[in-house]
């Protein structure tokens, strides 16, 4: 019997149900609106009265209203057919909807139970399996898609029956398990999960051992972000947040993608839809429609299926992490999710904790952060999700709640400047400030050594210093004046200076220099350290800078030309002559 | 407005504060409107039978027994081709003695467009203002507001943009308009000849600021309706935002909500997404762009109105008074538009981002060179040529009453960059500086 109860308040999409029976906190139920179910989710309950939050307009709704509760929390549909899919925070399915305006109570399925996928058996009857373990697998574009014994199932279970191989649609009944007690269970391509639990059925969550290359110098040499790690880029708006997010759903060395919109503008939500079906997979050369699942959450869309989205975003990742499988999850932006917490726990009249975010705010975030992972899976085989939040801070100062909350919880920290951005300096990640702290992992170095070149960290720092001496250099011309200072402080100024337009700065409108592989990375770096090695005599700091601007834009021009080109070995030529 | 018989009519106020007042009454749904003592209202909260209405006009003056109506549904436009060439009031009734409009009644602040159903913004709106066309060019479906200090002579950009783009209805939305800008809106279309093309829904200051709140809603349902039915190319304004989210926080502070950053409700964000998210190119050829104004504190970005529409709008156009010419310029560092790159070389000529990058960039170290002039140092030969170029490129390309096409801004920057730089100094491609360079 499920439960029942009617509406006896609404403040926009708060709305209070009395209650006839047993509720759970996050329990799905029903608002009935004169014959419109719209969905709501439970988040407190006192007494009799529960407080949902409703995922759709609360207009015209009435005091005496209906609704019905569930018996579940609020979950994902996991099959085969979700990737290229264009999902909202729920996960209906947006391209299936009908008519140009969404509608109140409109819910489509998120797979296609029609269509048939060409089914291999992995296991064989006999077998001992446990969740996650894989029965199966059918081919999803070019992934391999594991069918897996579903995560829910608790125990060991022997594999019955499993059908041969051919073509099912994922409602077919393709295993058939046995439990200790002895019962059959059926097992199909789909499964659903609660999205706000971490899938879990793997061994072991080792250290994040290698890096994800994503071709943006300014991450991958700079400050890299591993494979399984997580990071976040927090900015003032303008500063290029969502250029960089999209060049590394473009570029990120992933077999899937997962983009979570999350109250943000719909426009950027078309551009991917609109570019990604035509452009390439640099490393697989596929289309990147094919690896990319997009949620999509924008910002007038009802406020409290944005929190949903994220968690809709992140249990996708961990289905698909669970074959085997590298993971990118991307979220833009993590405040806007902040937000919505925040919208409700106000309308709740709860104690506020600072700018009236709620005081759980902190350990949320860091729950969520912590879902990412690389992952050993029970049969020794490795998956990974890595996750990249934007935060968009209040007035761009980084000493507010959501910043300060994800810095306690993202290992990798890309800074974008207001100032970098205001002289066009992208991307315009803050060279000083950012860091990855996987540059600490001696795993890491490790593997640095050996894919790119030996002793490749302590390039990195060196170039990171120089930087910093730049800096310096450049506060004591500003103070005393160009004539004020040694010659010396010109130099270093403009080894500065190079570094920051070879290696920092990047043109992601530019079909080459947009994306730079990692060993066109070392060849830049390697030729901008030896050039920064050099002792340069100038007669005056006119002569300095004009010599240092002439070979900025040597190097620029490469980073323009294709790598290993005519045209590059011509720049390489002249920028050897010029520091011979 | 008069009521009929089935209406359900109370006369008992159990509380009154400046912008709402609460009674008790059943069957009242969410967001519907009623009439209080003869005033317009609407259903904010609903607490078992205890409801709370905002009423748009104030409270002053309404007894604990005012008559209160419940109408039976959330505020509405009537719209048809006769919105053409009208002026309303925040509730959509004609202030320009004209008849009133004939047509369907539609509940205004409408459900979202599917994002999957949208279309990339590609059409180029030109405006002849350089320091929009050539740094941030507009594109109709954008979204995008003047950041201006009240001093700054918003209102007659937005005026000089609106009538040179090339648009099929302009939909003005006023909220707090002075008298005399109101006056000077109407005066600006009826001299352009453009009366048949313009709507109006205007709250001037006379009016009471919370009726504000209506008029964005009002203005979209408008637009909607000629770019959705009518396939057109409708341009929205919508000044000064600023006003709006004043009045949004007089009724929730009302209401007793905790406030978030500047004394703003803690829905700011997703207040405004409503209504700039309503910009859109349908996949017919109707579109929706949104020109607002949003009002700054002496260049103050970081408060939380203008920092909220930033993270929301598709860029902003940043007035501010350039010492060196006595020009209002459109600032090139503070301002953006988010959507340029989707027009710029590709409906523009192909030199069009360089030479927009390198002309911001020289701009940036004009600025440099200014500081260490301030601060008494001796400048370089570069410098003082940055200085010289930043005067003529404020005047011939960033001031606000610049009216030229956009290959005629591209020549005039690759005429600036060869009167005073070197090719190397500009830091160009190659191929452009051969095919393009003025020596």
């Amino acid at each position: 019997m499920k439960t029942k109860g009617i509406v006896t308040g609404i403040v926009s999409n708060l709305v209070t149900v009395e209650v006839d029976g047993p509720v759970a906190e996050n329990e799905i139920c029903y608002i009935d609106l004169q014959g419109v179910k719209m969905m709501a989710e439970v988040i407190k309950v006192n007494g009799k009265t529960a407080s949902v939050q409703v995922f759709e307009s609360t207009r015209g709704l009435r005091g005496g209203d209906t609704v019905e509760f569930e018996g579940r929390m609020l979950e994902v549909t996991l099959g085969p057919g979700l990737l290229s899919s264009v999902y909202d925070g729920l996960q209906n399915d947006l391209t299936t909807m009908t008519g140009v305006f969404l509608k109140r109570g409109e819910y489509t399925d998120p797979l296609n139970h029609e269509k048939t996928w060409d089914f291999t058996p992995l296991a064989q009857a006999g077998d001992r399996v446990a969740a996650a373990d894989w029965l199966g697998e059918v081919k999803e574009g070019w992934l391999p898609h594991k069918i897996m014994v579903p995560f829910s199932f608790q125990g060991e279970f022997t594999v019955k029956r499993i059908s041969p191989a051919g073509a099912y649609n994922i409602d077919t009944v393709i295993a058939v398990l046995t439990n200790a007690e002895g019962e059959d269970v059926n097992v199909t391509m789909t499964q659903k999960w609660p999205v706000k639990v971490a899938i879990k059925g793997y061994r072991e969550k080792p250290r994040p051992n290698r890096i994800m290359e994503t071709g943006v110098r300014v991450i991958d040499t700079m400050n890299p972000i591993a494979e399984g790690g997580t990071g976040f880029i927090p900015g003032p708006f303008g500063c290029g947040k969502t250029v960089l997010q999209h060049a590394i759903a473009k570029q990120g060395d992933a077999d899937v993608i997962v983009m979570a919109a999350c109250g943000e503008r719909a426009n950027e939500v078309v551009e991917i839809f609109t570019e990604f079906p035509e452009l390439i997979d640099p490393h697989t050369g596929r289309h990147l429609m094919e690896r990319t699942t997009i949620i999509c959450n924008t910002s007038n869309m009802p406020v409290a299926a944005r929190e949903a989205s994220v968690y809709t975003a992140m249990t996708i990742c961990e289905y698909y992490r669970a074959m085997g499988l590298k993971c990118l999850l991307l979220a833009d932006s993590t405040s806007r999710w902040a937000q919505a917490l925040r919208e409700m726990s106000n309308r709740m009249e709860e104690l506020p904790g600072a700018d009236a975010f709620p005081v759980d705010l902190s350990a949320i975030i860091s729950n969520f952060y912590s879902r990412a992972g690389m992952v050993v899976l029970n049969n020794g085989q490795t998956g990974a999700v890595t996750f990249i939040g934007t935060v968009s801070p209040a007035g761009g100062n980084l000493k507010e709640p959501v910043t300060e909350s994800t810095k306690k919880a993202a290992r990798c920290f890309y800074a974008l400047e207001q100032g970098r951005a205001d002289q066009k300096r992208y991307p315009a990640v803050g060279p000083l400030e950012s860091y990855s702290k996987y540059l600490d992992y001696p795993e890491i170095k490790q593997y640095l050594d050996e894919t790119v070149e030996k002793g490749w960290v302590e390039k990195v720092l060196s170039a990171k210093n120089i930087i910093r001496r730049g800096k310096e250099a450049s506060e004591q011309i500003n103070i005393l004046g160009d004539d004020g200072v040694p010659m010396s402080y010109h130099v270093n100024f403009w080894k500065s200076e190079l570094v920051d337009f070879v290696i920092l700065q990047q043109d992601a409108f530019d079909a080459i220099d947009a994306l730079c592989p990692l060993e066109r990375q070392r060849f830049m770096l390697d030729l901008v350290l030896d050039i920064c090695a050099k002792d340069y005599e100038f007669e005056d700091f006119e002569q300095c800078r004009s010599f240092f601007k002439d070979l900025i834009n040597q190097l620029r021009q490469m980073n323009y030309s294709a790598y290993e080109s005519e045209q590059f070995w011509a720049y390489n030529e002249s920028v050897k002559k010029m520091t011979a | 407005m008069a009521t009929k018989a089935y209406q359900r009519v109370y006369t008992k106020l159990e509380g009154i504060t400046k912008a709402t007042v609460s009674l008790r009454a059943k069957g009242v749904s969410n967001d519907e409107l009623a009439v209080v003592g003869g005033r317009l209202a609407q259903v904010v909260r609903t607490k078992g039978d205890m409801v709370t209405l905002q009423i748009f006009s104030g409270t002053e003056g309404i007894p604990t027994d005012a008559e209160v109506v419940f109408l039976g549904a959330p505020p509405t436009l009537k719209v048809s081709d006769q919105l053409s060439g009208r002026f309303f009031d925040a509730y959509g009734h004609p202030i320009d003695g004209g008849p009133e409009i004939e047509g369907e009644e539609r509940q205004i602040g409408g459900p979202s467009v599917n994002p999957y159903k949208r279309r990339q913004p590609s059409q180029l709106i030109p405006t002849g203002i350089a320091g929009i066309d050539l740094n941030n060019t507009l594109v109709s479906g954008q979204k995008i507001p003047f950041f201006a200090d009240p001093d700054q002579p918003y209102n007659q950009v937005m005026a000089d943009v609106a009538l040179r783009a090339d648009v099929d209805k302009i939909i003005l939305g006023g909220m707090g308009l002075s008298n005399d800008d109101y006056l000077f809106f109407r005066h600006s279309f009826e001299a352009a000849g453009a009366l048949d093309r313009i709507i109006c829904f205007i709250n001037t200051t006379e009016n009471p600021p919370v009726e504000r709140l209506l008029v964005p809603d009002m203005a979209l349902t408008a637009a909607e309706y000629f770019a959705v039915e009518k396939n057109e190319k409708v341009l929205v304004l919508l000044t000064d935002m600023t006003l709006y989210a004043d009045a949004l926080s007089i009724v929730s502070n009302r209401m007793d909500q905790i406030p978030s950053k500047d004394s703003m409700p803690g829905s700011l964000y997703s207040d405004l997404a409503k209504i700039y998210e309503k910009a859109v190119q349908l996949p017919t050829e109707g579109s929706i762009t949104i020109i607002a104004v949003t009002t700054l504190n002496d260049g103050d970005i970081t408060h939380a109105i203008p920092d909220n529409t930033g993270y929301i709008t598709e860029g902003q156009l940043f007035l501010r008074a350039d010492s060196d010419t006595g020009k209002v310029i459109i600032d090139p560092f503070r301002s953006l538009s988010r959507l340029k790159q989707l027009v710029q070389g590709k409906k523009t000529r192909e030199d069009h981002s360089q030479v927009m990058n390198a002309s911001v960039r020289l701009y940036a170290d004009a600025q440099n060179a200014k500081t260490k002039l301030e601060n008494g140092f001796d400048l370089s030969d570069y410098d003082h040529r940055c200085l010289a170029y930043a005067k003529d490129y404020a005047r011939e390309l960033l001031a606000i009453d610049v009216n030229i096409s956009i290959t005629e801004m591209l020549d005039t920057a690759w005429k600036l960059f060869g009167k005073y730089f070197s090719p190397a100094e500009t830091g160009i491609k190659q191929a452009l500086i051969d095919k393009y360079w003025v020596k």
